[in-house]
């Protein structure tokens, strides 16, 4: 027994209803209209597998199909096609893709037209969503002290000198065409490949990943000073060397 | 159109008033028509350096609350044509200074005005903001020490952030820097910073440097600028300063050891 809303109670059940609904099709991609070679081949692929040919529902895909010459007496018009189809088991549904005219002539024949499945939003790939690519900020000034400057999910890229009581800040690597006399903070939050690259080491703290020396530590080579330098992790150990080998 | 020019430090006492009263007065000396504003409220300083304390009627504080007119309260310098000065309150706090203020103050000035020189207070607190926000140009004030560089790093990090033009994307705050109390055979001693290490720290251009003399206490107690005293190496060096702001190419003096003469070392002085 179903339950109906009351105002529907008296309207005489419907005699049928409409659904839509999804099928797996076979789809014949027509290449040419020569009835000889067609059913050549239809009769070699019923012999490989005589079960599939029952009845079996096909769409015929017309895109590839080459245009048959304007008037051709022994061209095969879609009533012959249908009729070779069905005798070797399969049952034509309908039509799709096509020129204007092929298309009119299967209407003809009685074979629906299917949207082609490539022109129709529901079935379209989604465009691939590229992922945004990671921006390096890039610092056109120099960084004074009592600044901090932060370089969130990318580099940081200072065209100056970062100066004492300056920090800077990013997550990924750090950049510095000039002194470092401040405090730089690389792969923040916990990028152990990332590291600081400097043109004069003279910081007051470095950090890569949080293993962190401060100025004390450093122990520069009164030499290196003013010499391009870099500070990586190795082993969980900062490395400071020289940005030339 | 008149330009806005502040003159600070971040520290104090190295010498932003003394620097201010000489610069401003010798714009004036050159023709320019030029008023500077004491913006220390509270700590009032400037009327002392300027030799003008004693007519001081109203003050910066009493135009921004329209209790004065600017014709009231600007006191005209007696030595120089064209220089006036605008004093702060020593009865009130920084906080009297509001930005539409202040805003209202330097747009009435740039009608009268070609340069108008601002004074900032030490610190980096209200009084040294409202003082530098609406700077066209920038004269940084610092000694050759590291306590001082650092400080006038902090201020140019200020300049280059906070100022109106900062805020508003305009091209930046011209800066300027001033090395006083510039002591060459110490520097050669390395008991002070030398005129290299503080460029090389601050990396903006160098405007002048101010030596050490004896001149810039006695004269600022006088009240008198020290760009007055011309015999003097700090007066000579201000007025080099003023030429060069105007545009003039000149090389810097008072930066290098001077060798003294064999008459210089049998009497001394020098």
């Amino acid at each position: 027994m179903l339950l109906r809303s009351p105002r529907f109670a008296t309207e005489p059940a419907p005699p049928f209803e409409l659904k839509g609904s999804l099928f797996t099709l076979t789809v014949l991609h027509l290449f040419q209209l020569d009835r000889d070679a067609i059913e050549r081949h239809l009769a070699r692929k019923v012999k490989q597998a005589p079960s599939f040919f029952n009845n079996t529902p096909v769409v015929i895909d017309l895109e590839d199909l080459a245009e048959p010459p304007a008037n051709n007496p022994d061209g095969m018009n879609f009533d012959g096609l249908y009729e070779l189809l069905r005798g070797h088991g399969m049952a034509p549904v309908g039509v799709r893709n096509g020129s204007p005219e092929l298309q009119a002539v299967a209407r003809r024949a009685g074979l629906p037209l299917l949207p082609d499945s490539r022109s129709t939003g529901a079935t379209r790939k989604p465009e691939r969503s590229e992922p945004a690519p990671i921006r390096s900020r890039i610092v056109n000034h120099p960084v004074r002290s009592g600044q901090q400057v932060y370089a969130p999910d990318g580099d940081l890229i200072v065209l100056g000198t970062v100066s004492a009581g300056a920090e800077v800040i990013a997550d990924g690597n750090i950049h510095i065409y000039g002194a470092l006399r401040g405090r730089a903070l690389a792969g923040v939050k916990g990028d152990v490949e990332s590291r600081i690259f400097c043109q004069s080491l003279e910081a007051e703290l470095i950090s890569i990943a949080g293993r962190y020396r401060i100025s004390e530590q450093i122990n520069l080579d009164p030499a290196d000073r003013g010499k391009a330098m870099q500070v990586h992790l190795a082993d969980d150990r900062l490395i400071i060397d020289h940005l030339m080998r | 159109m008149a330009t806005v020019i502040v003159v600070t430090s971040g520290k104090g006492g190295v010498g932003k008033t003394t620097t201010s009263a000489s610069f401003a007065t010798g714009l004036a000396q050159r023709g320019y028509r030029t008023v500077v504003i004491d913006f220390d409220v509270g700590l009032r300083n400037l009327d002392l350096i300027m030799g003008c304390e004693r007519r001081v009627v109203y003050d910066f504080i009493n135009i921004i609350n329209g209790e004065a007119n600017l014709n009231q309260a600007l006191i005209r310098d007696k030595r120089v044509e064209n220089l006036h000065i605008l004093p702060a309150s020593q009865t009130r706090d920084k906080e009297a200074l509001t930005k539409e203020g202040v805003e209202r103050v330097l747009n009435e000035l740039r009608q009268n005005f070609e340069y108008i020189v601002c004074d900032s207070p030490a610190g980096i607190e209200r009084g040294a903001l409202m003082a530098l926000y609406f700077a066209d140009e920038a004269l940084v004030v610092t000694n050759p020490e590291v306590s001082s560089v650092r400080d006038s790093d902090r201020i140019l990090g200020i300049l280059a952030s906070r100022s109106r033009r900062a805020e508003q994307g305009e091209a930046p705050v011209k800066e300027h820097l001033v090395l006083a109390r510039y002591a060459p055979e110490r520097a050669d001693r390395g008991d002070m910073l030398s005129v290299e290490d503080v460029l090389e720290i601050l990396g903006i251009p160098l405007l002048g440097v101010i030596p050490e003399s004896p001149t810039v206490l006695q004269s600022s107690n006088a009240g008198v600028p020290v760009v007055l005293e011309d015999g003097s190496d700090a007066g000579a060096a201000y007025g080099d300063l003023v030429d060069r702001f105007l545009g003039k190419n000149l090389p810097h003096r008072f930066i290098t050891t001077q060798k003294k003469g064999f008459l210089k070392r049998l009497f001394g002085g020098g």
